[in-house]
């Protein structure tokens, strides 16, 4: 088994740690996994983005130019990321913030979720990536919903404590919606 | 106070504990070098801030003290590679940390080590170069890590990890060995290896939990009470005199080279495999080149590929034995770098044109896909 998965947004669009969510599930799972960040100035505002790789081998690169998914949380990433995806993979963009009209790929699998008014539905616009990351699972199960959940008091810190069970309810509103949306299940990517 | 305070630190400790005790945590490699050092046992650190390696300097910072031991934000790299030499001369398990063009900078200090018979651990997360460069991840540092880098006749010992596992594993060795050798260890690894997180367990504290006492060294520097005083230099003005320091260095790399040599090999014959598997391409590489290598190798074995892989682990010593060796049982070899070809020199030197060596290396922060390499396997066979 091997699937990896881009993510990419505005800095504070918890790019990052729904991709650390991803790992550590994956890591629980017992599987091979790589999460590698933008560093450098990139962290410094503009883009954030990072990748996942999962597998039950060693895992050769950390690094993927063109990835099986992408979780694309705003336009600048729809535009740059989705040209990357490889044919046959998949695409879960943030509607509310990259609209879809700008889509151009018709080769690869898409899923628009309206994540920031799921979000904001549950309590906060702050899980929203949370809503991308469910819909991803459900789409693909790389991991499973429950390892997702059984992870969430790992990465979030002391200070935003709060947000745990908001965080749950997202991941699981993302896969409901992925599962109504597309009539899919486990893809298997 | 000075109880509230233990009491503190013991709680901290406790924490730091918890997190880690046989159990798989996600980390940066950067991070999890700083936590396996603390564990081997290094009490000081001193380092000014490069990316990317920087969180190494937050860890240490935050973590450090809390087991007795120093932290200093350098003005510079030359500063911190000085003051490592200055915490080493007191038998303290000192180590640096920095990326390419901050390790430029410390080449002096690590000559000096060297020459005063030092040890001291030096990590160099390498980005791309020369010059500036950029930020991202190279191993085109390794003629400076393996032919010197400073003046003089001297050789650090190279490590090169590739995951973050082994990055920690080889923390605990580069200690070990600096202080057996009394010489600079260097641990070499890309900048990809360096943010990167992935699954690691640590191994316990060196001399049990919380340990902070110094090894046994009876060179340190630690005040001539009851005893004659004692000298650590690397200056010796009589030519012969120094000649004689010298011929003791090449004793001590010619022992090195003859006990320390670590390296991995995947379907080589007299492995595992039979006569009929026999690799007709043998890949080498190091680092973060050889983890793609490793999965590419893999990959063509399962396409039939008669293909097989030598990862060094110490880049000095060189496995030039095992690689001549390996030469009598192949066709050719194949050599993979993150840089322009700095290692292919090596292995030249270990195969003397008994069978062609061939290289293929990505530049500037370019790290290929297993695909890449691949391809590169497939034209050779």
């Amino acid at each position: 088994m091997y699937t990896d998965l881009m993510v990419s947004g505005f800095g504070g669009q918890g790019v990052l740690i729904a991709g650390r969510l991803l790992s550590y599930a994956a890591m629980r799972e017992d599987k091979h996994v790589t999460f590698f960040p933008a560093y450098g100035p990139i962290m410094r505002g503009g883009e954030a983005h990072c990748t996942v790789v999962i597998s039950t081998r060693l895992i050769g690169s950390p690094v993927v130019r063109n990835p099986l998914a992408a979780i694309v949380m705003n336009l600048p990433s729809l535009l740059s990321l989705e040209p990357r995806v490889k044919p046959g993979g998949l695409l879960i963009a943030n509607v509310d913030l990259a609209d879809r009209s700008h889509s151009r790929r018709e080769d690869i699998k898409k899923i628009f979720v309206p994540a920031n008014t799921i979000a904001e539905g549950i309590g906060s616009g702050r899980v929203a990536s949370m809503v991308a990351l469910g819909a991803y699972i459900e789409a693909t199960r790389a991991v499973t919903l429950q390892s997702a959940i059984s992870c969430l008091d790992k990465i979030i810190t002391e200070k935003h404590r709060e947000f745990l069970h908001l965080d749950e309810e997202a991941l699981k509103q993302g896969a409901l919606f992925s599962r109504q949306g597309t009539g899919a299940r486990g893809q298997g990517l | 106070m000075g109880k509230v305070l233990d009491l503190v630190r013991c709680f901290d400790r406790m924490r730091l504990v918890m997190i880690a005790v046989g159990e798989k945590v996600l980390m940066r490699g950067c991070e999890a070098m700083a936590e396996a050092a603390i564990r081997a046992g290094c009490r000081f650190y001193a380092g000014y801030p490069i990316t990317p390696q920087s969180e190494l300097a937050e860890y240490m910072a935050r973590e450090l003290p809390k087991y007795g031991g120093v932290f200093i934000q350098s003005e510079s790299e030359i500063a911190a590679i000085n003051m490592v030499l200055g915490a080493s001369v007191t038998g303290t398990r000192a180590m640096t940390s920095s990326s390419s063009p901050g390790i430029s900078l410390k080449q002096e200090g690590i000559s000096y080590l060297a020459g005063c018979e030092l040890p001291a651990v030096i990590a160099n997360f390498g980005r791309g170069g020369p010059g500036l460069g950029n930020i991202a991840p190279s191993d085109a540092d390794y003629f400076q890590a393996t032919k010197g880098g400073g003046h003089g006749d001297y050789r650090n010992i190279v490590l090169a990890p590739y995951s973050v596992q082994e990055t920690v594993e080889l923390t605990h060795l580069a200690f070990d060995l600096a202080d057996r050798y009394r010489n600079p260890v260097l641990i070499l690894c890309s900048g990809l290896i360096a943010q990167m997180m992935e699954p690691v367990e640590f191994m316990p504290f060196k001399g049990g939990e919380g340990h902070s006492q110094k090894e046994e060294k009876p060179w340190a520097l630690t005040g001539a009470r009851g005893r004659p005083s004692m000298v650590i230099k690397s200056l010796y003005l009589q030519d012969v005199e120094l000649e004689g320091h010298d011929l003791k260095l090449q004793e001590k790399y010619r022992e090195i080279r003859e006990k320390e040599v670590r390296v991995e090999a995947q379907h080589l014959e007299g492995g595992r495999a039979t006569p009929e598997e026999r690799a007709k391409l043998v890949v080498v590489a190091f680092g973060t080149a050889a983890r793609v290598a490793a999965s590419a190798v893999e990959e063509a074995r399962e396409g039939g590929l008669p293909v097989g892989l030598i990862r060094p682990i110490t880049l000095f010593p060189f496995p030039r034995d095992f690689i001549r060796k390996a030469a009598e049982g192949t066709d050719r070899f194949l050599v993979l770098e993150l840089s322009g070809g700095q290692m292919v020199e090596d292995v030249e030197l270990a195969v003397r044109g008994r069978v062609p060596v061939e290289f293929y290396g990505r530049m500037g922060g370019v790290v290929p896909s297993p695909e890449e390499y691949l391809a590169e396997i497939r034209k050779r066979l």
